[in-house]
């Protein structure tokens, strides 16, 4: 291994590295844990920038292009960086029903951005998501790990106050 | 009163089970006196005989699924996966079992692990169902700790390891050959079959992928028998089912009911009927991907071949309802947006078909639909839906709300082309 490879994978910090060992120990090969190893490293940093994609594209032997062909394919990999906490909000059928939209352009208003951007002062970053599995309590948007239901507009001012 | 064995230690407010509550109950009891006592193959004959039927969507017989499995031939590993996935729009079931009653799901993986001869199994489950991902961990982290898991569990000579995988997100990854390459660590694209997962599944060992609620199925079929099981149902079918109704009812949920019941007990006695000013226009029986049924069908039983016959599928069983106040395009072009967004893009009908579709529904929402453009879904849809035109069950299911949609509400999509408006954008006074 040459010296810049070395640097290229000192780019993360020992214990990244040793939580992705961790999970290797269990899979019959080091690329299997391909999809672990992006969330163990988006987890400390946020997202995945391209010097954090090609470290552990190095730690796992593989090509930094299929590395990033995994990490684009799924949605909750970010390959930009995202304000403190991701807003997911759910744009399926039930919550539609139930005014989803509306909610969702207040939440728009509310932060003034628009999907897919984060506000001003990098505190969240807006994503739409696939159905929540609450239907019951539709509209539903997620904040970091919270959930938050049966939305309203007053629901939404207070959430976000 | 009616049997509910799935729910029977669930309620909500007072929160999870824990190991002792579930223990008391009889929990683990048929670990005990399974594992290392029973002969593997009496036990997939019990599961046979009960008709069990998968709860994922499909409908497929477990035992004949677990029957395809060869006889453990060499010392390489054998999988079971549990689909938690559930990301089926309108489907809200997986979830509870998991959040509430998680010893219930690692029980039935250590009964269906130990009829197949599995040594490693998965649960994989999406990234936002923080909660079950963080109550499941402590039911594995205690299972191991009394050797319900683990090595020579209860001092026989099987052994099984249980991890808690979480997915990065997309819907696709729920279609069963998609989830083991995500398993796998590689972009989840479906894989082509045969070879089937029983044969040649996660890293080309056999593998077998249920969903979540099938195998919480297992431990009281083991317990109490096929007969038992049996006797659960109304019609056909065996056991009970969790059914949900979302939409403008008055009581939205998710009840465990005898399978068989009728879609108007559902939604009429346990969500209450329709909210005040609202009445029934339609329904899609179970998720997203299942056609439009209407109030006619509502005293059809909720069975697999009751609905199969109505022109539908029960697929999940949590019923969305469409009212006479929301637009049946607008519901239509949210769900094809939705199914466009999600295709994983292996194959051009569904890649290229789907937002195809979407942008011809937006249009007529919009008000600017044109003469054809109904003519012009109804070509995508045989494209898209066509038996054997692509990969996955994606794309099918993805037409069967449209070609429902266009047959049961046809009036509405021609008016929005006529009129260049949606009507009901107008009177949207809830
Ligand atoms: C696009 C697509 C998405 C699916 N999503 C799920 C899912 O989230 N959960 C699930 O249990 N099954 C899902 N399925 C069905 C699975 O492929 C598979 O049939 C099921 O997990 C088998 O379990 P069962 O036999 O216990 O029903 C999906 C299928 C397709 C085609
Ligand atoms: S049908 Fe759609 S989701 Fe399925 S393999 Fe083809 S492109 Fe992918
Ligand atoms: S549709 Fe929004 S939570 Fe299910």
């Amino acid at each position: 291994m040459n010296v810049a490879n070395n640097n290229l994978i000192n780019a993360l910090s020992a214990g990244e590295i040793a939580e992705i060992e961790a999970e290797i120990t269990h899979l019959p090969d080091r690329k299997s844990a391909a999809i672990d190893a992006l969330k163990i490293v988006q987890h400390h940093r946020g997202w995945i920038s391209d010097e954090s994609l090609s470290s552990i594209a190095q730690l796992l032997g593989v090509a930094n292009a299929e590395l990033d062909a995994i990490a684009t394919f799924y949605n909750l990999i970010y390959r930009q960086p995202v304000g403190e906490q991701v807003i997911l909000f759910c744009d399926s059928v039930s919550c539609w029903i139930m005014d989803g939209d509306k909610m969702c352009d207040a939440v728009k208003s509310r932060l003034n951005i628009d999907y897919g951007e984060t506000t001003a002062d990098n505190k969240y970053t807006l994503l739409p998501v696939t159905c929540l599995g609450a239907c019951d309590h539709a509209p539903v948007l997620m904040v970091g790990d919270t959930l938050h239901s049966d939305l309203t507009t007053d629901k939404v001012d207070e959430i976000f106050k | 009163m009616t049997e509910t064995p799935l729910t029977r230690n669930i309620n909500p407010e007072k929160g999870p089970t824990d190991l002792t509550a579930y223990e008391a109950n009889g929990g683990y009891q048929a670990v005990r006196d399974t594992i290392g006592q029973a002969d593997p193959k009496s036990v997939l004959e019990t599961i046979s005989d009960a008709n069990l039927r998968g709860r994922g969507g499909a409908g497929f017989p477990t035992g004949m699924k677990w029957s395809f499995v060869p006889a453990p031939s060499d010392t390489g590993h054998r999988y079971l996966v549990a689909n938690a996935d559930e990301m089926e729009p309108g489907t809200f079931k997986d979830r509870l079992l998991m959040e509430f009653d998680p010893h219930q799901l690692v029980e039935g993986m250590i009964l269906s692990a130990y009829t197949i001869s599995a040594d490693i199994g998965y649960i994989f489950i999406r990234h936002e169902y923080h909660t079950a991902i963080q109550r499941l961990r402590e039911a594995i982290q205690q299972a191991e700790d009394r050797n319900y898991l683990g090595n020579n569990i209860q001092g026989s000579q099987f052994s099984f390891k249980l991890h808690v995988h979480v997915s990065a997100g997309r819907y696709i990854c729920g279609e069963e050959t998609a989830l083991l390459n995500s398993l796998e660590g590689k972009r989840a694209i479906p894989r082509a079959k045969p070879p089937f997962p029983q044969v040649s599944g996660l890293w080309g060992r056999p593998t077998i992928v249920n969903n979540v609620e099938t195998l919480c199925n297992i431990p009281h079929i083991i317990a109490n028998g096929a007969d038992w099981f049996k006797s659960l149902g109304i019609g056909k079918d065996a056991g009970t089912k969790l059914y949900g109704v979302s939409g403008r009812v008055n009581n939205p949920g998710c009840w465990e009911l005898p399978i068989g019941t009728t879609g108007r007990e559902i939604v009429e006695q346990h969500a209450a009927g329709m909210k005040k000013g609202y009445s029934l226009r339609g329904f899609l029986p179970g998720g997203a991907s299942t056609d439009f049924l209407i109030d006619e069908h509502l005293d059809l039983p909720m069975d697999y071949e009751s609905i199969q016959q109505a022109g539908s599928r029960m697929g999940t069983g949590t019923m969305i309802i469409l009212d006479d106040k929301t637009c049946p395009v607008g519901m239509v072009a949210n769900l094809e947006k939705f199914f466009a967004r999600e295709s994983c893009g292996f194959c051009t009908p569904c890649r290229e078909g789907l937002p195809w579709v979407k942008e011809i529904l937006d249009t007529i929402e919009a008000g600017d639909g044109q003469p054809g453009d109904i003519e012009t879904l109804e070509r995508q849809a045989k494209f898209i839906g066509g038996l054997g035109n692509t990969h996955c069950a994606h794309a099918p299911g993805a037409i069967e709300p449209l070609t429902s949609g266009l047959k049961y509400f046809r009036d509405d999509f021609e008016a929005h082309i006529k009129d260049q408006k949606c009507r009901y954008s107008q009177e949207a006074v809830r």
